[in-house]
């Protein structure tokens, strides 16, 4: 337990590591979702049309 | 290739040809203007004129600082040296041997009073335990100072 | 007449391409990408002089690397869409411009979290430093450009040319802290002589750098695929594949 806290007070610079990672994490996250949900929307809308006719 | 599409080409390779040219030139006239500071021997050989606010430079010369209300110390570039007299919060890498940028004024003495001073660290990584095997001086590990502890 | 036909048939094909290797990349790039984060966060040790603090790196280096080699990528691509007018290329390089964007974001945020704690200060208009935010600057040009243009192929070709004379500040972010004083340091990896970092430290680097280029071929793949979908939405072929996956 003291081991973790330890870590995760990184050297005392915790304010400064932890965003970095942060911010880096949610840009990327939202880089491969955002291409993702687009196509889903696009292959629901196809697939409405193409069931419509 | 089509004629059309050598021609296309051809201005391809003209246009980026013809950027790069520009931006050498356009760079390579504000060369004094990119760079961030001056060395103490630039500011030896021609002192920008008192009051002028600029940037200064070089390393840390190992055993001037004195810390205190007001902080001392000297800057090298291991040809000319600039003293240094600054007020307010250093920056945790900031010490002996440390390349230190300082923001303000040289003084009718030739003291450079800073404003503020920042830490330049070099492109070196390494465990701490191999630094000193290789006989670098023990530097302490940078810990957070009062200004940025959490 | 016959030429474009080829072309734009072959989109089909590249979508289903796309599709297949995604869902391979993207469980690949996950896990690499958290074996990276324990590398850099946790096994790697601290450095001599930054102690823990020099962590960011692990991320901000190769999210730096990214934006100039996104922009590499994007230019290139407009080279040639603009001399070959092939559909695909245009694609490749405006879906590039957004990915870019986030890299160069992204490493101007990191190196911002990182200044504060070492340098004493955010930032500084440094040529390093300068370089990085004009790129910033290019990319979102290059997208508002598209957005402007109605035409999608017109905006393309309009954009690969605003793409192609940006290049000229890569090399210059590159070498901006070798040809000016900079408060940025040198260069650790990519010199002359051996890489300045140690072993323990330039390995989780490396790795975490190869990582980011995985993942952005899985995002560029993505892209591609929402692209095309959203180019052929009213396309029988696409109609067909979206009723066959409902």
């Amino acid at each position: 337990m003291p081991d973790l806290l330890d870590w995760l007070a990184m050297g005392g610079y915790a304010w400064f590591v932890w965003p970095s990672y942060l911010i880096g994490l949610a840009v990327l996250a939202a880089n491969l979702c955002l291409p993702v949900m687009r196509h889903r929307r696009l292959l629901r809308r196809g697939a409405a049309e193409e069931g419509g006719r | 290739m089509t004629p059309r599409r050598k021609q296309r080409l051809a201005f391809v390779v003209i246009l980026l040809a013809g950027f790069a040219a520009a931006a050498a030139l356009v760079l390579y006239s504000f060369e004094k203007n990119l760079l961030y500071f001056y060395t103490p021997t630039q500011i030896a050989e021609q002192a920008p004129p008192a009051g002028r606010t600029f940037n200064l430079g070089g390393m840390v010369v190992p055993g001037s600082v004195r810390r205190g209300e007001r902080v001392q110390f000297e800057l090298t570039d291991n040809h000319s040296t600039t003293r240094v007299v600054y007020r307010g919060l250093l920056p945790d890498l900031f010490g002996d041997g440390q390349g230190a940028v300082a923001t303000g004024r040289l003084r009718e003495d030739g003291v450079f009073a800073a404003d503020t001073v920042l830490a330049k660290h070099d492109e070196n990584y390494m465990p701490p335990g191999l630094a000193e095997s290789l006989g670098q001086k023990p530097v302490g590990i940078a810990k957070p100072a009062d200004g940025y502890a959490q | 007449m016959l030429d474009a036909t080829k072309r734009y048939a072959s989109l089909p094909s590249f979508y289903r391409l796309c599709g297949r290797l995604f869902a391979w990349l993207l469980p690949a790039t996950v896990a690499l990408f958290a074996a990276g984060l324990v590398w850099g966060l946790y096994l790697a040790p601290a450095d001599y002089k930054q102690g823990e603090a020099y962590r960011i790196m692990f991320i901000h280096v190769p999210s730096a690397w990214m934006s100039l080699l996104v922009y590499m990528v994007m230019a290139a691509a407009g080279a040639v869409a603009l001399v070959w007018r092939v559909k695909l290329a245009e694609l490749i390089h405006i879906e590039c411009a957004p990915v870019g964007a986030s890299f160069t974001a992204l490493t101007l945020a990191t190196g911002m979290l990182w200044g504060k704690p070492m340098w004493g200060a955010f930032w500084v208009w440094d040529a390093r430093l300068t370089s990085e935010l004009i790129l910033l600057f290019l990319y979102l040009g290059v997208i508002a450009l598209y957005a402007a243009i109605p035409d999608r192929r017109k905006a393309a070709r309009a954009t690969a040319v605003l793409a192609i004379v940006g290049v000229v500040n890569i090399p210059v972010i590159h070498y901006s802290v070798i040809w000016w004083n900079t408060l940025h340091q040198g260069p650790t990896v990519t010199r002359l002589d051996a890489p300045a970092a140690h072993i323990s430290i330039l390995a989780p680097l490396l790795f975490m750098a190869v990582v980011f280029k995985l993942y952005f071929i899985t995002v560029l793949l993505a892209r591609l695929r929402g692209s095309i979908a959203e180019q052929c939405r009213a396309q029988q072929w696409f109609r067909d594949e979206a009723a066959g996956r409902a």
